[in-house]
């Protein structure tokens, strides 16, 4: 089983199973997310506080979720090419940032069209919405680091170091609301009682959540294949791939 | 003749400070842009003293942030121009203790400048003298997280083109924390209220910076040096 | 249905809100098989080059 792992630093295996995988991850997602939009919107009752404007939780907090994940999934991988050495890590954290990026300005979008029919403002200075603009200028930080290299290895490793140094506001994004009286509601998924919102809008909620991630692998395959390709030009198995 | 790491700290700390003090008009630079971006935002929001008052620990914080980016150009880049960097790489005493000598050495001439000068700025903005102490320390802990912060930022962008917005667009978002806890501070030692919280998080913020940034800062100018 | 248009009154934030959403989703798909086939076209240039001098 370790062999799997091993096999995920060669380019060449990355590029295919990025390649074999895309269309069910696609699929996945499709299904998923149907699923969540159709139950969500048409399903589930209205919240008795919100009416039916809570609906657009099912794409904010998803987004939201997603926006941190894959920033971390990005320093992961960035801290691995930076240790180990494996140059995959790289092209994975390359391909996962503009993902990322857009799910943050997901988040940070409709969030402030929830924000103004409930707290009556498009936007507040509060912890959690200023930890979540933050992510998305460590976002934009990581980009423009690694374009303004001439040799693209050694923008991967600055770009890598400050991925890695940047993560540093992914658990100030989580925790803000505990740490501080903030306008944004707490936590109502992962709490120590269990979920507090009733089944029928919890269910719509976690499929977008999966459907989100499977839409992040699904896009990941696509871009993973042509990150590799650009780090792996002068390989003999490139032009193999190219070919076809 | 062979050096312990300690003095090698000092002595490169010595160096970069006796360095400094040649040039004191360059000393001089971070400090009056810090006095003339403070006088900026009251001549350009003509406010009355009261309520400049209420602004003047952020705007007070902002100055020190914009004066502590421009000043970290010096930090590593004259040495990275004529060599001495990669000399000083290869010495055998480990990139961290030069980045750690350098950034003190950076800290004592501008981030405590600052720290001496702003009474003066506070003064000038309206804050009023019970606060002063709360202000010195959190502006203190604040500009050494700076410092360590740049450090990390100009080790990853010198001798890019437009390195200076680069550094600004890395080291911005990751002071904002700086930023909303040093004011804070200032904010409550204003009105009254019990500033230990905000101060204990700056101090932990400096204290995390102070252990983890001399690795990362090493590793950054190990990655441009290459 | 027309309730379900009009989503209680909010019907202005929270179209607005699934529009952008979707949005964000094309964009992620047809940028990435963008890059891909630059990078792709990208290789295929590289390797024709390479070809071509070792001729």
């Amino acid at each position: 089983m370790w062999t799997w792992f091993y096999k995920l630093a060669s380019p060449p295996y990355v590029y295919g199973v990025a390649a074999r995988f895309a269309p069910w991850l696609f699929g996945a997602a499709a299904l998923t997310i149907g699923y969540g939009l159709i139950a969500g919107l048409g399903i589930a009752p209205p919240d008795y506080q919100q009416g039916e404007a809570f609906r657009m939780i099912y794409v904010h907090v998803p987004a939201a979720i997603l926006s941190v994940t894959v920033y971390s999934i990005m320093a992961v991988a960035s801290a691995v090419a930076l240790i180990w050495r494996i140059k995959v890590g790289h092209a994975v954290a390359a391909a996962s940032v503009p993902i990322g990026a857009s799910f943050t300005l997901m988040t940070l979008v409709t969030g402030s069209l929830w924000g103004k029919p409930m707290w009556g403002t498009y936007w507040a200075w509060d912890p959690r919405l200023t930890s979540e603009l933050i992510l998305l200028f460590l976002y934009v930080g990581v980009m423009s680091l690694r374009s303004a290299f001439e040799d693209p290895a050694r923008g991967d490793r600055a770009a890598a170091l400050l991925a890695v140094v940047g993560v540093v506001n992914v658990p100030i994004v989580h925790f803000s609301v505990v740490w501080w009286n903030s306008l944004h509601q707490g936590s109502t998924i992962v709490t120590l009682e269990g979920p507090k919102m009733p089944g029928s809008m919890l269910w719509p909620l976690l499929s977008m959540w999966l459907g989100f991630m499977l839409f992040y692998g699904a896009v990941l395959c696509i871009r993973v294949q042509g990150e590799v390709l650009n780090r792996e030009r002068q390989s003999a198995w490139v032009r193999e791939a190219v070919k076809s | 003749m062979t050096v312990g790491a300690r003095e090698a700290l000092f002595l490169i700390l010595r160096r970069e400070l006796r360095l400094s003090f040649r040039r004191p008009e360059q000393l001089a630079q971070p400090l009056v842009f810090f006095l003339i971006v403070t006088t900026l935002f009251p001549l350009g929001l003509s406010v009355q003293l009261s309520l400049l008052r209420d602004m003047a620990p952020g705007v007070l914080w902002v100055a020190a942030l914009l004066s502590s980016l421009l000043s970290l150009d010096a930090l590593f880049k004259s040495d990275a121009e004529d060599g001495t960097l990669e000399q000083l790489a290869l010495s055998g005493h480990g990139l961290t203790v030069v980045v750690v000598a350098k950034t003190v050495a950076h800290w004592l001439v501008t981030g405590l400048a600052l720290v001496l000068v702003s009474p003066i700025v506070g003064t000038a903005l309206g804050i009023p003298t019970e606060a002063f102490a709360t202000m010195l320390l959190s502006l203190a802990l604040g500009t050494l997280t700076l410092s360590w912060l740049g450090a990390i930022g100009t080790g990853l962008t010198i001798g890019l083109r437009r390195g200076n917005v680069l550094l600004s667009l890395i080291v911005l978002p990751l002071a904002t924390p700086l930023l909303i806890f040093g004011a804070g501070a200032t904010d409550r030692a204003m009105s009254g209220s019990g500033v230990a919280g905000a101060l204990y998080l700056l101090a932990a913020l400096c204290v995390l910076t102070c252990t983890l940034a001399p690795f990362a800062a090493a590793a950054a100018l190990r990655i441009t040096l290459e | 249905m027309s309730g379900f248009w009009s989503m209680g009154g909010y019907a202005r934030y929270v179209w607005p809100c699934f529009a952008f959403a979707a949005l964000v989703v094309a964009w992620n798909v047809w940028s990435a098989r963008r890059s891909l086939q630059a990078a792709r076209q990208r290789a295929a240039r590289a390797l024709a080059m390479a070809s071509r001098d070792t001729q």
